[in-house]
């Protein structure tokens, strides 16, 4: 799926809250059509390292660059580039007073100037795609969290974006909706959409990506492909941060024998 | 056989004044209530300002006016303005006065309330999909704040109806006052015209009122989410 063509850039970015720094000397470069997954212990800077890409922080060193072009602490500018960013968040944040369909036109419609007949069309298709056609006339609240997660999703993809960022979508849905959702992320990473995702689902981690990055302490500690990161992680750090998923036995069936 | 009190209602012109009361309610408080909810959006919004020196004046005058029993507010624009700086307001003008003043501070404590109860992800979400700062105000944080405002507002707007009965104390004949000027009128042949009166008086603030509240209820079940 990936090429040579590099889509994002991100040079010696770091991050800082006052004094606390957030994300230090970042450095990732991302193909068209690679899928790349953050990993690290909570509060390592992942989410926010998407939100950097997003301008919605703003960043005190280095750059972002989207086909070339510098995109970070571009405030004026900000919305055109965040039509070329595709972003989904954990909270599935649907605009409540505005059914299925309204809420995925309404970026291509008033943010892009887009004809409203084809629009909707895309938006229908998209909408099938992920089974929930039949609740375009719906609102947000008469949706389960799995289907608000997968409207979220269609609402982003349908801007056309460049690269799509996922930052822990699957966190606040119940265990049986996480599956609908990821499946919908597994079918795009299939169709060759750039991605940069950020999960606590380990198994669809190694499933879905080309490259892990491995973040702790607001650094990149360790890069490499998932199947290599799992099976053999080069740093202590990164195998410490793996056994937390695993578990040993401590009830055997035989052990009242 | 004992004189119908209610008769006392249709006697002269006692129905079109009592009428002409409810009129002189109805303008008062509707003109404070419009000025009210102009002012205190605007006002809400500076509320919500970071601003520390706006946002210490503004609680300043909105704990201020909570405090305050409206009559006071009233006697102190009404008697309290002449004496000190010799303004002569008439009763009307000083009630529309303390109405918006008091009007505007409870408007804008819930434009305030409703502007901060619109979660930051909606902004993050419309600044996700490439909206303009006031693309995100004018499709997705106005339309939600008025959801949540509207019933409130016209809760609003039905309490300064009630509250207008206060005006007779500073001298504006209003639906009450007409009403206590019948039946002092009619003291002496029809005693039992109190009670008629007063329950006329009920009834109209009942259906002014009710209809606006049914209105307000109505709209908090449809925009219920």
């Amino acid at each position: 799926m990936k090429n040579d063509e590099k889509i994002l850039e991100i040079k010696h970015l770091k991050k800082k809250y006052d004094d606390t720094v957030i994300l230090n000397d970042i450095n990732i470069n991302i193909y068209k059509g690679e899928v790349v997954v953050v990993l690290g212990p909570s509060g390592c800077g992942k989410s926010t390292l998407l939100r950097c890409i997003n301008g919605l922080e703003t960043i005190q060193e280095g750059g972002i660059y989207l086909n070339g072009e510098k995109i970070s602490n571009q405030d004026k500018k900000m919305h055109f580039v965040r039509q070329k960013i595709g972003m989904v968040f954990q909270s599935y944040d649907l605009f409540p007073h505005l059914t299925i369909v309204e809420n995925i036109l309404l970026g291509p419609i008033k943010a892009q100037g887009r004809d409203k007949k084809d629009a909707t069309q895309e938006a229908e298709k998209l909408l099938e795609r992920v089974g929930l056609l039949d609740k375009r006339n719906s609102y947000p609240r008469q949706l389960s969290g799995g289907q608000k997660q997968r409207v979220a999703i269609v609402r982003a993809l349908c801007m056309h974006p460049q690269v799509m960022l996922f930052d822990e979508i699957t966190a606040a849905l119940d265990p049986e909706m996480v599956r609908e959702v990821l499946d919908v992320m597994l079918e795009l990473a299939k169709e060759g959409g750039t991605m940069v995702i950020v999960t606590h689902e380990m198994q669809f981690a190694r499933a879905i990506a080309d490259r892990i990055i491995f973040l702790d302490q607001s650094r990149i500690i360790e890069e490499s492909t998932p199947q290599e990161f799992f099976e053999n992680p080069k740093t202590s750090r990164a195998k410490q941060f793996l056994n937390v998923f695993d578990f040993e036995v401590v009830k055997h069936s035989d052990s009242n024998k | 056989m004992q004189d119908l009190g209610i008769r006392v209602l249709f006697e002269g012109k006692n129905l079109i004044r009592l009428l002409g009361g409810l009129w002189v309610t109805l303008r008062i408080s509707l003109l404070s209530a419009a000025i009210s909810i102009v002012l205190g959006i605007l006002l809400g919004m500076v509320m919500n300002r970071k601003n520390p020196i706006t946002r210490a004046i503004t609680r300043v005058y909105l704990e201020f006016i909570r405090i305050m029993p409206q009559l006071v507010l009233l006697f102190l624009v009404y008697f309290g303005l002449t004496k000190a700086f010799g303004i002569n307001l008439t009763g009307e003008t000083a009630a529309v006065i303390v109405f918006s003043i008091w009007g505007t501070a409870e408007m804008g404590d819930l434009v305030r309330g409703a502007l901060q109860s619109i979660p930051k992800h909606q902004y993050e979400s419309g600044k996700a999909i490439g909206l303009t700062q006031l693309q995100i105000y004018c499709y997705i944080i106005i339309p939600q704040t008025i959801r949540r405002l509207l019933p409130l507002a016209i809760n609003l707007i039905t309490r300064m109806i009630k509250t207008t009965s206060l005006i007779v104390l500073i001298g504006v004949v209003e639906m009450v006052k007409v009403g206590q000027q019948i039946i002092e009128a009619n003291r002496l042949t029809v005693p039992s015209a109190s009670l008629w009166v007063y329950a006329f008086i009920f009834f109209l603030y009942f259906i002014v009122c009710y209809p606006i509240s049914r209105l307000s209820a109505c709209l908090e079940k449809r925009w219920k989410n």
